[in-house]
């Protein structure tokens, strides 16, 4: 749910990224992070284990500059992707303006990427949100490993509803701008509709 | 009309109105620092001294905190925990749910305690509620005015407008 600000003629929105474990969220958003100046965002917190797993969520806040003469800012998110932490996934997702699904390209993670593709769906659906008009974009990430599905197989698996899709390698940084331009021009979009 | 994908607005006169209640409550209670931040973590106002304080950061975790405690609660069959109450060496940090929607963040230290911080926060949880129902009210208003949730200043917006972000 974006916050739309008269007094400080700010408006803001909330992008959850989202995907199986290990599928690079948190990657994406330290690269956001490593690549954006200083006046432009602010602290990146990771509430993570030990291990350096997301345990309840990553928080990047970005000012991306003006529409309008309104701030935009972006306040983006990242899901612990952990089948277990479930019940953290949902508290996230409350109030999301838009979703990333970040899908682990490697073979061996194909089923995991499709499990978590449902277990969204049905988050959202608790929530309240409708899966078939919620701003949505799609990234195959880790496009520079070996053993990957082909990404008109992941297409065919994962996109249903056709929405925009980007290869990315977050480690890399290829595509994680692309995705991240990709999801805020859906979030304005929606915006302009009087969402 | 108000689901979850409806935006939170809020209006010069509406953001006054909070200041001052805020500030009011900061002289009473002796307190550092008083913010108000929306449950999904975005903050709405804060006042004290705030200066080298990351107020957005603090926004998200205490969204964050809330939401957490909030899911215990109904594990146990509980609504939800109106007040959560962290206490540190020098500063405690006294968080408050306000009118369902809207969270309420008092830091104070000796100067102030944690008797007289509940007491005033009772007091401005109320005069809070207030604007808040005004608040809804005038956006039920406009929706009816435009036959449409659009008082969106974005209505206009036009690609290039967005494109002009990412250069
Ligand atoms: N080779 C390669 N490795 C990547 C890529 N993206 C992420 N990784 C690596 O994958 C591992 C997991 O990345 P994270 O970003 O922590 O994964 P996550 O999705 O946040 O995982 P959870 O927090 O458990 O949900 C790390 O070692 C990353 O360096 C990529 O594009 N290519
Ligand atoms: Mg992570």
């Amino acid at each position: 749910m974006s916050f739309i600000n008269y007094a400080s003629r700010e408006i803001n929105c909330k992008i959850v990224y989202y995907g199986p474990g290990l599928c690079g969220k948190t990657t994406n958003l330290q690269y956001i992070y490593n690549k954006t100046a200083n006046d432009a965002k602010g602290k990146m917190i990771s509430l993570a284990t030990e291990t350096e797993r997301t345990l309840f969520f990553d928080f990047l806040p970005l000012a991306l500059g003006e529409i309008r003469g309104f701030k935009t800012r972006f306040h983006l998110y990242t899901v612990p992707g952990q089948v277990f932490y479930d019940a953290s996934r949902k508290l996230i997702l409350k109030g999301v303006d838009g979703v990333v699904f970040v899908a682990d390209s490697q073979e061996a993670r194909l089923d995991a990427n499709i499990e978590s593709l449902e277990n969204l769906k049905d988050n959202l659906a608790e929530q309240g949100f409708n899966i078939e008009k919620i701003p949505f974009v799609i990234q195959y990430n880790k496009r520079d490993l070996p053993d990957l599905t082909s990404v008109d197989e992941l297409s065919k698996l994962l996109n249903e509803r056709k929405v925009p899709e980007l290869e990315a390698s977050a480690m890399t940084g290829e595509g994680v701008f692309e995705t991240l331009k990709a999801a805020a021009k859906l979030v304005l979009n929606d915006l302009k509709k009087g969402g | 009309m108000f689901g979850p994908q409806s935006s939170l607005v809020m209006y010069d006169e509406e953001y006054q109105r909070i200041l001052s209640i805020l500030e009011k409550m900061l002289r009473e209670s002796n307190s550092k620092v008083i913010f108000l931040v929306d449950k999904n973590g975005q903050l709405i106002a804060a006042t004290g001294e705030t200066a080298n304080l990351d107020t957005t950061s603090l926004a998200s975790l205490t969204a964050g905190n809330i939401a957490a405690t909030g899911g215990l609660a109904k594990l146990i069959g509980e609504k939800e925990f109106s007040i959560l109450f962290h206490e540190g060496e020098k500063d405690n940090i006294h968080i408050s749910i306000v009118g369902g929607r809207v969270i309420l963040v008092v830091i104070f230290d000796q100067r102030s305690s944690l008797g007289l911080v509940r007491l005033r926060v009772k007091k401005t949880s109320l005069d809070l509620a207030g604007v808040f129902e005004d608040l809804a009210k005038k956006a039920m208003a406009q929706i009816a005015a435009a036959g449409t949730a659009s008082a969106s200043p974005f209505a206009e917006i036009t690609d290039d407008d967005i494109d002009n972000l990412f250069n």
